[in-house]
Protein backbone atom coordinates (compact mmCIF):
# COMPACT_ATOMS: atom_id res chain seq x y z
CA UNK A 1 0.00 0.00 0.00
CA UNK A 2 1.22 3.85 -0.53
CA UNK A 3 2.40 5.34 2.62
CA UNK A 4 1.85 8.61 3.39
CA UNK A 5 4.02 11.56 5.00
CA UNK A 6 3.15 14.78 6.04
CA UNK A 7 5.94 17.78 6.38
CA UNK A 8 6.00 20.78 9.20
CA UNK A 9 8.78 23.23 9.66
CA UNK A 10 8.43 25.23 12.95
CA UNK A 11 10.16 28.85 13.16
CA UNK A 12 9.75 29.79 16.46
CA UNK A 13 11.13 33.32 17.54
CA UNK A 14 11.92 33.95 21.17
CA UNK A 15 13.61 37.11 22.88
CA UNK A 16 15.00 36.05 25.64
CA UNK A 17 16.27 38.26 28.84
CA UNK A 18 20.14 38.29 29.94
CA UNK A 19 19.46 39.16 33.48
CA UNK A 20 21.77 41.23 35.42
CA UNK A 21 25.52 39.64 35.17
CA UNK A 22 25.32 38.58 31.51
CA UNK A 23 24.09 42.40 30.22
CA UNK A 24 26.88 43.69 32.21
CA UNK A 25 29.30 41.13 30.57
CA UNK A 26 28.09 41.43 27.01
CA UNK A 27 28.08 45.46 27.58
CA UNK A 28 31.59 45.58 28.68
CA UNK A 29 32.52 43.16 25.57
CA UNK A 30 30.66 46.08 23.08
CA UNK A 31 31.46 48.86 24.70
CA UNK A 32 35.35 48.24 25.92
CA UNK A 33 36.62 44.78 24.38
CA UNK A 34 36.49 43.74 27.79
CA UNK A 35 36.08 40.56 29.01
CA UNK A 36 34.97 39.49 32.63
CA UNK A 37 34.47 36.99 35.51
CA UNK A 38 32.99 36.94 38.76
CA UNK A 39 34.90 35.80 41.79
CA UNK A 40 33.71 33.05 44.02
CA UNK A 41 33.36 34.42 47.49
CA UNK A 42 33.84 31.77 49.58
CA UNK A 43 36.20 29.50 47.10
CA UNK A 44 37.96 33.11 45.30
CA UNK A 45 37.87 30.84 42.26
CA UNK A 46 37.05 33.26 38.92
CA UNK A 47 34.18 32.08 37.12
CA UNK A 48 34.17 33.17 33.27
CA UNK A 49 31.84 33.50 31.72
CA UNK A 50 30.19 34.81 34.68
CA UNK A 51 27.69 34.11 37.20
CA UNK A 52 25.36 35.40 39.69
CA UNK A 53 26.00 32.81 42.02
CA UNK A 54 28.66 29.84 42.13
CA UNK A 55 28.47 26.10 41.33
CA UNK A 56 30.55 25.48 43.47
CA UNK A 57 29.98 26.72 46.22
CA UNK A 58 26.20 27.80 46.02
CA UNK A 59 27.18 31.54 47.45
CA UNK A 60 26.22 34.43 45.64
CA UNK A 61 29.85 36.14 43.23
CA UNK A 62 30.71 39.31 44.75
CA UNK A 63 33.13 41.36 42.65
CA UNK A 64 33.74 41.53 38.61
CA UNK A 65 37.32 40.59 37.62
CA UNK A 66 39.03 41.14 34.20
CA UNK A 67 40.39 38.43 32.41
CA UNK A 68 42.42 37.66 29.13
CA UNK A 69 43.27 38.91 26.73
CA UNK A 70 45.97 36.12 26.63
CA UNK A 71 44.80 32.60 27.19
CA UNK A 72 45.25 28.73 27.22
CA UNK A 73 43.40 25.96 24.74
CA UNK A 74 41.77 23.53 27.58
CA UNK A 75 39.67 22.17 24.33
CA UNK A 76 38.80 22.34 21.09
CA UNK A 77 37.31 20.74 17.76
CA UNK A 78 36.68 21.06 14.04
CA UNK A 79 33.80 20.37 12.28
CA UNK A 80 33.20 19.22 8.36
CA UNK A 81 29.88 18.25 8.78
CA UNK A 82 27.17 20.93 7.93
CA UNK A 83 24.16 20.68 10.43
CA UNK A 84 20.86 22.03 9.37
CA UNK A 85 20.57 25.81 10.56
CA UNK A 86 24.34 25.86 12.34
CA UNK A 87 27.31 27.40 10.43
CA UNK A 88 28.70 26.09 7.35
CA UNK A 89 31.70 24.05 7.69
CA UNK A 90 34.33 23.81 8.36
CA UNK A 91 34.96 25.57 11.48
CA UNK A 92 36.81 25.73 14.88
CA UNK A 93 35.99 26.12 17.89
CA UNK A 94 36.46 25.23 22.05
CA UNK A 95 37.02 26.35 25.27
CA UNK A 96 40.28 28.43 26.44
CA UNK A 97 41.65 29.57 30.25
CA UNK A 98 41.49 33.65 29.93
CA UNK A 99 44.59 34.63 31.97
CA UNK A 100 42.89 35.48 35.37
CA UNK A 101 40.63 33.51 35.01
CA UNK A 102 39.78 29.68 36.57
CA UNK A 103 37.14 28.11 34.78
CA UNK A 104 37.18 28.01 30.49
CA UNK A 105 34.88 30.07 28.07
CA UNK A 106 33.92 29.24 24.57
CA UNK A 107 34.30 31.02 21.27
CA UNK A 108 35.43 29.95 17.80
CA UNK A 109 39.16 29.96 16.68
CA UNK A 110 40.23 31.39 13.57
CA UNK A 111 42.87 32.20 11.25
CA UNK A 112 43.35 28.90 10.68
CA UNK A 113 43.72 26.53 7.28
CA UNK A 114 41.20 23.87 8.47
CA UNK A 115 42.10 22.09 5.60
CA UNK A 116 43.75 18.77 7.20
CA UNK A 117 42.19 17.91 10.38
CA UNK A 118 45.43 16.25 11.72
CA UNK A 119 47.44 18.94 11.31
CA UNK A 120 44.98 21.75 12.69
CA UNK A 121 44.81 19.71 15.74
CA UNK A 122 48.03 19.77 16.59
CA UNK A 123 48.49 23.53 15.97
CA UNK A 124 44.82 23.61 18.62
CA UNK A 125 46.45 20.92 21.09
CA UNK A 126 45.53 21.70 24.90
CA UNK A 127 47.61 24.58 26.44
CA UNK A 128 48.71 26.12 23.29
CA UNK A 129 48.44 29.97 23.83
CA UNK A 130 45.92 31.81 22.30
CA UNK A 131 45.15 35.46 21.68
CA UNK A 132 41.34 37.27 22.13
CA UNK A 133 40.44 39.20 19.50
CA UNK A 134 37.23 41.12 19.47
CA UNK A 135 34.83 42.35 16.07
CA UNK A 136 34.98 45.38 14.72
CA UNK A 137 31.29 45.64 15.43
CA UNK A 138 30.39 44.33 18.50
CA UNK A 139 26.92 42.96 19.50
CA UNK A 140 26.65 42.48 22.89
CA UNK A 141 27.21 38.96 21.92
CA UNK A 142 29.29 35.41 22.06
CA UNK A 143 30.47 36.24 18.77
CA UNK A 144 31.87 39.41 19.22
CA UNK A 145 34.82 38.00 20.01
CA UNK A 146 37.16 34.87 18.97
CA UNK A 147 40.79 33.25 19.62
CA UNK A 148 43.81 33.19 17.49
CA UNK A 149 47.04 31.63 18.12
CA UNK A 150 49.66 33.92 18.78
CA UNK B 1 17.78 1.67 54.26
CA UNK B 2 16.30 -1.57 52.95
CA UNK B 3 14.60 -1.25 49.21
CA UNK B 4 12.73 -4.22 48.27
CA UNK B 5 12.73 -5.89 45.37
CA UNK B 6 11.69 -5.16 42.26
CA UNK B 7 11.12 -7.26 39.41
CA UNK B 8 11.43 -6.79 35.58
CA UNK B 9 8.64 -9.37 34.08
CA UNK B 10 8.00 -7.98 30.77
CA UNK B 11 10.01 -6.72 27.71
CA UNK B 12 9.08 -5.43 24.45
CA UNK B 13 11.37 -3.86 21.84
CA UNK B 14 11.09 -2.78 18.11
CA UNK B 15 13.72 -3.80 15.53
CA UNK B 16 15.88 -0.39 14.95
CA UNK B 17 15.52 1.44 12.19
CA UNK B 18 16.15 4.81 10.45
CA UNK B 19 12.36 5.18 9.36
CA UNK B 20 9.41 3.41 10.20
CA UNK B 21 6.71 4.99 7.19
CA UNK B 22 4.24 1.97 8.20
CA UNK B 23 3.60 3.19 11.84
CA UNK B 24 3.02 6.78 13.24
CA UNK B 25 4.36 7.90 16.51
CA UNK B 26 1.58 6.34 19.15
CA UNK B 27 1.37 3.21 16.89
CA UNK B 28 5.16 2.43 17.87
CA UNK B 29 4.55 3.21 21.19
CA UNK B 30 1.84 0.85 21.10
CA UNK B 31 4.10 -1.60 19.39
CA UNK B 32 6.36 -2.57 22.04
CA UNK B 33 3.84 -2.20 24.71
CA UNK B 34 2.29 -4.87 23.19
CA UNK B 35 5.36 -6.86 22.95
CA UNK B 36 5.54 -6.15 26.28
CA UNK B 37 2.57 -6.80 27.75
CA UNK B 38 2.26 -10.37 25.92
CA UNK B 39 5.86 -11.17 27.39
CA UNK B 40 4.67 -11.06 30.92
CA UNK B 41 0.90 -12.29 30.07
CA UNK B 42 -0.46 -9.37 31.79
CA UNK B 43 -3.96 -7.54 30.79
CA UNK B 44 -3.93 -3.33 30.96
CA UNK B 45 -6.18 -3.92 33.85
CA UNK B 46 -3.51 -5.00 36.04
CA UNK B 47 -1.28 -1.90 34.79
CA UNK B 48 -1.57 0.80 38.19
CA UNK B 49 0.86 3.53 36.49
CA UNK B 50 2.51 4.24 33.66
CA UNK B 51 5.43 6.24 33.42
CA UNK B 52 6.13 7.69 30.05
CA UNK B 53 9.73 8.38 27.82
CA UNK B 54 9.54 11.06 25.90
CA UNK B 55 12.92 13.08 25.53
CA UNK B 56 13.04 16.83 23.98
CA UNK B 57 9.57 17.43 21.95
CA UNK B 58 11.28 18.81 19.19
CA UNK B 59 13.04 15.47 18.04
CA UNK B 60 9.69 14.25 17.86
CA UNK B 61 8.20 17.71 16.34
CA UNK B 62 5.18 17.02 18.78
CA UNK B 63 4.79 19.01 21.82
CA UNK B 64 4.18 16.74 24.64
CA UNK B 65 3.61 13.80 22.59
CA UNK B 66 3.08 11.90 25.82
CA UNK B 67 -0.33 13.31 25.22
CA UNK B 68 -0.56 11.82 22.02
CA UNK B 69 0.73 8.61 23.51
CA UNK B 70 -1.49 7.93 26.50
CA UNK B 71 -4.07 5.71 24.83
CA UNK B 72 -1.23 3.81 23.00
CA UNK B 73 0.14 2.53 26.48
CA UNK B 74 -3.64 2.23 28.18
CA UNK B 75 -3.21 4.95 31.13
CA UNK B 76 -6.94 6.26 30.88
CA UNK B 77 -7.43 6.75 34.63
CA UNK B 78 -4.19 5.70 35.37
CA UNK B 79 -1.48 7.30 37.66
CA UNK B 80 0.61 8.72 34.47
CA UNK B 81 3.69 10.51 34.29
CA UNK B 82 6.27 11.81 31.40
CA UNK B 83 9.56 11.75 31.97
CA UNK B 84 12.43 13.80 30.49
CA UNK B 85 16.33 13.74 30.96
CA UNK B 86 18.16 13.50 27.20
CA UNK B 87 19.59 10.86 26.99
CA UNK B 88 18.85 9.21 29.75
CA UNK B 89 15.07 9.24 29.61
CA UNK B 90 15.03 5.59 29.60
CA UNK B 91 16.77 4.72 32.63
CA UNK B 92 15.21 7.39 34.47
CA UNK B 93 11.78 6.04 33.73
CA UNK B 94 12.83 2.93 34.81
CA UNK B 95 13.77 4.38 37.56
CA UNK B 96 10.63 5.84 38.15
CA UNK B 97 8.55 2.78 37.64
CA UNK B 98 10.89 1.36 40.11
CA UNK B 99 10.41 3.94 42.50
CA UNK B 100 6.53 4.09 42.51
CA UNK B 101 6.58 -0.13 43.26
CA UNK B 102 9.71 0.02 45.77
CA UNK B 103 7.32 2.39 47.48
CA UNK B 104 4.54 0.41 47.95
CA UNK B 105 2.30 2.86 46.03
CA UNK B 106 1.40 0.04 43.40
CA UNK B 107 2.45 -3.50 42.55
CA UNK B 108 2.43 -3.24 38.61
CA UNK B 109 4.31 -0.62 36.34
CA UNK B 110 4.49 -0.03 32.97
CA UNK B 111 7.61 2.40 31.18
CA UNK B 112 7.39 2.44 27.95
CA UNK B 113 7.97 4.83 25.24
CA UNK B 114 9.10 5.68 21.68
CA UNK B 115 11.12 8.09 19.26
CA UNK B 116 11.32 8.50 15.67
CA UNK B 117 14.82 10.63 15.25
CA UNK B 118 14.71 10.00 11.38
CA UNK B 119 11.74 12.07 11.15
CA UNK B 120 13.42 15.41 12.32
CA UNK B 121 15.92 15.66 9.75
CA UNK B 122 19.14 16.72 11.72
CA UNK B 123 19.07 16.16 15.68
CA UNK B 124 22.31 18.18 15.85
CA UNK B 125 20.24 21.46 14.95
CA UNK B 126 17.67 20.57 18.13
CA UNK B 127 20.23 19.09 20.64
CA UNK B 128 22.10 22.68 20.02
CA UNK B 129 19.16 23.95 21.68
CA UNK B 130 19.95 22.26 25.05
CA UNK B 131 22.47 24.95 25.31
CA UNK B 132 21.73 28.27 27.25
CA UNK B 133 20.60 30.65 24.62
CA UNK B 134 22.83 33.54 26.60
CA UNK B 135 26.42 31.85 26.61
CA UNK B 136 27.06 28.74 24.71
CA UNK B 137 24.25 28.32 22.00
CA UNK B 138 25.44 30.77 19.47
CA UNK B 139 28.46 28.42 19.30
CA UNK B 140 27.63 25.52 17.18
CA UNK B 141 27.50 22.91 20.17
CA UNK B 142 25.54 20.11 19.75
CA UNK B 143 26.30 16.50 21.53
CA UNK B 144 28.70 15.40 18.93
CA UNK B 145 30.57 19.12 19.29
CA UNK B 146 30.76 18.36 22.91
CA UNK B 147 31.50 15.04 22.93
CA UNK B 148 34.38 15.25 20.22
CA UNK B 149 35.66 17.78 23.28
CA UNK B 150 35.61 15.14 25.58
CA UNK B 151 37.70 12.93 23.53
CA UNK B 152 40.06 15.29 22.89
CA UNK B 153 40.57 15.79 26.70
CA UNK B 154 40.37 12.07 27.20
CA UNK B 155 43.49 11.54 24.35
CA UNK B 156 45.30 14.49 26.01
CA UNK B 157 44.92 13.16 29.49
CA UNK B 158 45.03 8.91 29.10
CA UNK B 159 46.84 8.86 25.36
CA UNK B 160 43.84 7.58 23.58
CA UNK B 161 44.35 7.09 19.85
CA UNK B 162 42.10 7.59 16.57
CA UNK B 163 42.53 3.39 16.60
CA UNK B 164 41.59 3.07 19.95
CA UNK B 165 38.30 4.63 19.20
CA UNK B 166 37.27 2.71 15.66
CA UNK B 167 38.14 -0.64 17.83
CA UNK B 168 35.11 0.63 19.83
CA UNK B 169 33.39 0.73 16.72
CA UNK B 170 34.21 -2.67 15.13
CA UNK B 171 33.44 -4.25 18.46
CA UNK B 172 30.11 -2.60 18.47
CA UNK B 173 29.06 -3.73 15.18
CA UNK B 174 30.60 -6.98 15.48
CA UNK B 175 28.46 -7.23 18.28
CA UNK B 176 25.11 -6.15 16.53
CA UNK B 177 25.37 -8.39 13.58
CA UNK B 178 23.78 -10.91 16.44
CA UNK B 179 21.58 -8.69 17.68
CA UNK B 180 18.41 -9.05 15.35
CA UNK B 181 17.30 -5.65 17.33
CA UNK B 182 20.17 -3.20 16.52
CA UNK B 183 19.98 -0.39 13.74
CA UNK B 184 23.54 -1.04 12.08
CA UNK B 185 24.44 -4.93 11.75
CA UNK B 186 26.79 -4.22 9.68
CA UNK B 187 30.32 -5.23 10.57
CA UNK B 188 33.57 -2.77 9.90
CA UNK B 189 37.10 -2.57 9.91
CA UNK B 190 39.35 -0.55 11.77
CA UNK B 191 40.67 0.63 8.36
CA UNK B 192 36.91 1.60 7.16
CA UNK B 193 36.37 3.73 10.42
CA UNK B 194 39.38 6.01 9.70
CA UNK B 195 38.12 5.87 6.33
CA UNK B 196 34.75 7.57 7.14
CA UNK B 197 34.48 11.02 6.51
CA UNK B 198 35.56 13.31 9.63
CA UNK B 199 31.91 15.25 10.96
CA UNK B 200 33.67 16.93 14.04
CA UNK B 201 37.66 16.09 14.99
CA UNK B 202 38.50 13.46 16.37
CA UNK B 203 35.20 11.85 16.02
CA UNK B 204 34.25 10.59 12.46
CA UNK B 205 31.06 9.09 10.82
CA UNK B 206 31.70 5.51 12.01
CA UNK B 207 32.22 6.79 15.51
CA UNK B 208 28.72 8.52 15.55
CA UNK B 209 25.63 6.39 16.63
CA UNK B 210 22.79 6.30 14.03
CA UNK B 211 19.46 8.46 14.29
CA UNK B 212 17.00 5.25 14.67
CA UNK B 213 13.24 4.76 14.68
CA UNK B 214 11.77 2.49 17.32
CA UNK B 215 10.20 1.77 20.68
CA UNK B 216 11.06 0.12 24.25
CA UNK B 217 8.42 -0.89 26.77
CA UNK B 218 9.04 -2.81 30.29
CA UNK B 219 6.98 -3.69 32.99
CA UNK B 220 8.12 -3.70 36.88
CA UNK B 221 6.56 -5.31 39.53
CA UNK B 222 6.43 -6.14 43.58
CA UNK B 223 8.16 -9.26 44.58
CA UNK B 224 4.59 -10.07 46.36
CA UNK B 225 2.75 -9.50 43.39
CA UNK B 226 5.39 -11.45 41.22
CA UNK B 227 5.68 -14.76 43.74
CA UNK B 228 1.72 -14.66 44.18
CA UNK B 229 0.69 -14.42 40.23
CA UNK B 230 3.77 -16.94 39.80
CA UNK B 231 5.21 -14.79 37.31
CA UNK B 232 8.78 -15.39 35.64
CA UNK B 233 11.07 -12.20 36.63
CA UNK B 234 14.61 -11.01 36.76
CA UNK B 235 15.11 -8.08 39.72
CA UNK B 236 16.60 -4.49 39.66
CA UNK B 237 18.67 -4.87 43.09
CA UNK B 238 20.66 -1.00 42.38
CA UNK B 239 19.47 2.02 41.38
CA UNK B 240 21.49 5.05 41.30
CA UNK B 241 21.40 8.83 39.61
CA UNK B 242 23.76 11.64 39.58
CA UNK B 243 24.83 15.12 38.08
CA UNK B 244 27.17 17.22 37.37
CA UNK B 245 27.44 21.21 37.24
CA UNK B 246 25.88 23.13 34.09
CA UNK B 247 28.89 24.52 32.21
CA UNK B 248 31.16 22.86 30.02
CA UNK B 249 34.39 25.15 30.86
CA UNK B 250 34.33 24.18 34.44
CA UNK B 251 35.30 20.85 33.96
CA UNK B 252 38.54 22.01 32.90
CA UNK B 253 41.02 24.99 33.73
CA UNK B 254 41.97 25.46 37.49
CA UNK B 255 40.47 23.57 40.30
CA UNK B 256 37.68 21.86 38.50
CA UNK B 257 35.70 19.48 40.38
CA UNK B 258 35.10 16.68 37.55
CA UNK B 259 37.51 16.63 33.84
CA UNK B 260 35.24 16.58 30.98
CA UNK B 261 37.46 14.15 29.91
CA UNK B 262 35.68 12.04 32.06
CA UNK B 263 32.19 11.07 33.31
CA UNK B 264 32.61 11.54 37.24
CA UNK B 265 28.55 11.54 38.00
CA UNK B 266 28.65 8.37 36.40
CA UNK B 267 30.57 6.80 38.59
CA UNK B 268 28.52 8.45 40.82
CA UNK B 269 25.45 6.62 39.81
CA UNK B 270 26.90 3.64 39.43
CA UNK B 271 28.67 3.72 42.96
CA UNK B 272 25.00 4.38 44.36
CA UNK B 273 23.51 1.64 42.34
CA UNK B 274 25.96 -0.58 43.18
CA UNK B 275 25.54 0.31 47.25
CA UNK B 276 22.16 -0.51 46.99
CA UNK B 277 23.15 -3.74 45.35
CA UNK B 278 25.70 -4.81 47.65
CA UNK B 279 28.51 -4.96 44.96
CA UNK B 280 31.59 -3.82 46.40
CA UNK B 281 34.25 -5.75 43.25
CA UNK B 282 32.51 -4.87 39.91
CA UNK B 283 34.92 -6.79 38.04
CA UNK B 284 34.60 -9.84 39.60
CA UNK B 285 30.69 -9.41 40.82
CA UNK B 286 29.43 -7.94 37.46
CA UNK B 287 29.18 -10.22 34.17
CA UNK B 288 28.23 -8.04 31.62
CA UNK B 289 27.29 -3.98 30.98
CA UNK B 290 25.03 -2.68 29.15
CA UNK B 291 26.55 1.04 28.86
CA UNK B 292 25.22 4.22 26.95
CA UNK B 293 27.52 5.65 24.57
CA UNK B 294 26.49 7.03 21.67
CA UNK B 295 29.86 7.95 20.50
CA UNK B 296 32.98 5.56 20.43
CA UNK B 297 35.42 7.45 22.48
CA UNK B 298 32.19 7.86 25.22
CA UNK B 299 32.35 3.97 25.88
CA UNK B 300 36.00 4.63 27.10
CA UNK B 301 35.14 7.01 30.26
CA UNK B 302 32.03 4.98 30.67
CA UNK B 303 33.78 1.07 31.26
CA UNK B 304 35.98 3.44 33.29
CA UNK B 305 32.84 4.88 35.40
CA UNK B 306 31.02 0.96 35.96
CA UNK B 307 34.54 0.31 37.35
CA UNK B 308 35.88 -2.33 35.07
CA UNK B 309 38.88 -0.42 34.39
CA UNK B 310 40.84 2.02 35.88
CA UNK B 311 40.81 5.54 34.77
CA UNK B 312 42.44 5.85 31.42
CA UNK B 313 42.88 1.93 31.27
CA UNK B 314 39.99 1.06 29.06
CA UNK B 315 41.78 1.47 25.99
CA UNK B 316 44.79 -0.99 26.69
CA UNK B 317 42.70 -3.29 27.69
CA UNK B 318 39.86 -3.29 25.22
CA UNK B 319 43.03 -3.73 22.63
CA UNK B 320 43.40 -7.08 24.45
CA UNK B 321 39.92 -8.37 23.98
CA UNK B 322 38.60 -7.51 27.31
CA UNK B 323 35.39 -6.05 26.54
CA UNK B 324 34.34 -8.28 23.80
CA UNK B 325 30.74 -10.43 24.25
CA UNK B 326 33.24 -13.28 24.78
CA UNK B 327 36.04 -11.78 26.63
CA UNK B 328 36.41 -11.67 30.83
CA UNK B 329 34.40 -8.18 31.41
CA UNK B 330 31.55 -7.51 28.56
CA UNK B 331 30.39 -4.32 27.45
CA UNK B 332 27.45 -3.61 25.09
CA UNK B 333 26.72 -7.37 23.76
CA UNK B 334 24.15 -5.27 22.05
CA UNK B 335 26.10 -3.47 20.01
CA UNK B 336 25.09 -1.03 22.43
CA UNK B 337 23.98 3.04 21.58
CA UNK B 338 26.41 2.83 18.12
CA UNK B 339 24.80 0.13 16.13
CA UNK B 340 20.98 1.62 17.50
CA UNK B 341 19.81 5.07 19.06
CA UNK B 342 16.01 6.20 19.41
CA UNK B 343 17.08 8.71 22.27
CA UNK B 344 13.37 8.38 24.02
CA UNK B 345 14.34 4.65 24.66
CA UNK B 346 17.89 4.28 24.51
CA UNK B 347 18.44 4.17 27.80
CA UNK B 348 15.44 1.79 28.33
CA UNK B 349 17.05 -0.30 25.83
CA UNK B 350 19.97 -0.38 27.98
CA UNK B 351 18.31 -1.99 30.87
CA UNK B 352 15.99 -4.39 28.80
CA UNK B 353 19.14 -5.83 27.35
CA UNK B 354 21.05 -6.35 30.65
CA UNK B 355 17.78 -7.72 31.78
CA UNK B 356 17.51 -9.94 28.89
CA UNK B 357 20.98 -11.43 29.59
CA UNK B 358 20.94 -12.25 33.41
CA UNK B 359 17.12 -13.68 31.97
CA UNK B 360 19.12 -16.16 29.68
CA UNK B 361 17.60 -14.63 26.76
CA UNK B 362 19.49 -13.10 24.77
CA UNK B 363 19.93 -15.74 22.09
CA UNK B 364 22.98 -15.02 19.58
CA UNK B 365 24.10 -11.84 21.47
CA UNK B 366 24.03 -14.06 24.92
CA UNK B 367 26.62 -13.61 27.29
CA UNK B 368 27.35 -17.07 29.01
CA UNK B 369 26.29 -17.83 32.64
CA UNK B 370 25.78 -14.14 33.03
CA UNK B 371 23.60 -13.25 36.82
CA UNK B 372 24.57 -9.76 37.27
CA UNK B 373 24.45 -7.22 35.14
CA UNK B 374 24.52 -3.03 34.93
CA UNK B 375 23.15 -0.58 32.69
CA UNK B 376 23.53 3.03 32.42
CA UNK B 377 22.20 6.27 30.56
CA UNK B 378 23.22 9.42 29.68
CA UNK B 379 21.61 12.62 29.26
CA UNK B 380 22.61 16.29 28.59
CA UNK B 381 26.16 17.38 28.87
CA UNK B 382 27.21 15.85 32.38
CA UNK B 383 23.65 16.82 33.94
CA UNK B 384 21.48 13.11 33.88
CA UNK B 385 23.87 10.06 34.48
CA UNK B 386 21.76 6.76 35.53
CA UNK B 387 22.70 3.24 36.31
CA UNK B 388 20.41 0.34 36.91
CA UNK B 389 21.70 -3.33 38.53
CA UNK B 390 19.71 -6.12 37.03
CA UNK B 391 20.29 -9.37 38.95
CA UNK B 392 18.90 -12.91 37.83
Amino acid sequence: MELMTRTEKWNITYNHALGETASWFFAQIRDNQQIYGRRDAKTKRVLVPPRPFSDESLEPTNEWVPVGPEGTIECFTIVYEAFNNLPDPPYAFGYVLLKGADTAIGGYFKGLDLSDGAVVAKQLAIGTKVMTHFAKDRQGDSLDFWFELV
Amino acid sequence: MNIPRVGIIGIGQSHFKARRQDKNYPELVREAVTLAMNDCKLSFDDIEAVVYSLAPDALLGIGNAERLGVDAVGARNKRFMRINTGGSTGISSVAAAHSHIASGVCDVVLAAGADKVGECGDSQTILNKIWDPIYERPLPLGTITMLAMSAVRYAYKYGMTEEDMARIVVKSRNAAVLNPYAHLRTPTTIDDVMKSRMISWPIKLFDCCPQSTGGCAMVLASEDYIRKNKLEAVWITGVGHSTESYYIGDRMGIGYAADHADAHALSEAVQRAYKMAGITDPIKQIDVAEMYSPFSNTEFHAIEAAGLAKLGESPALLKEGYFTHDGPRPVNPSGGVLCANAIAVTAMVRVAEAALQVWGRADAHQVKNAKRAVASGNGGDHQFFGAVVVES
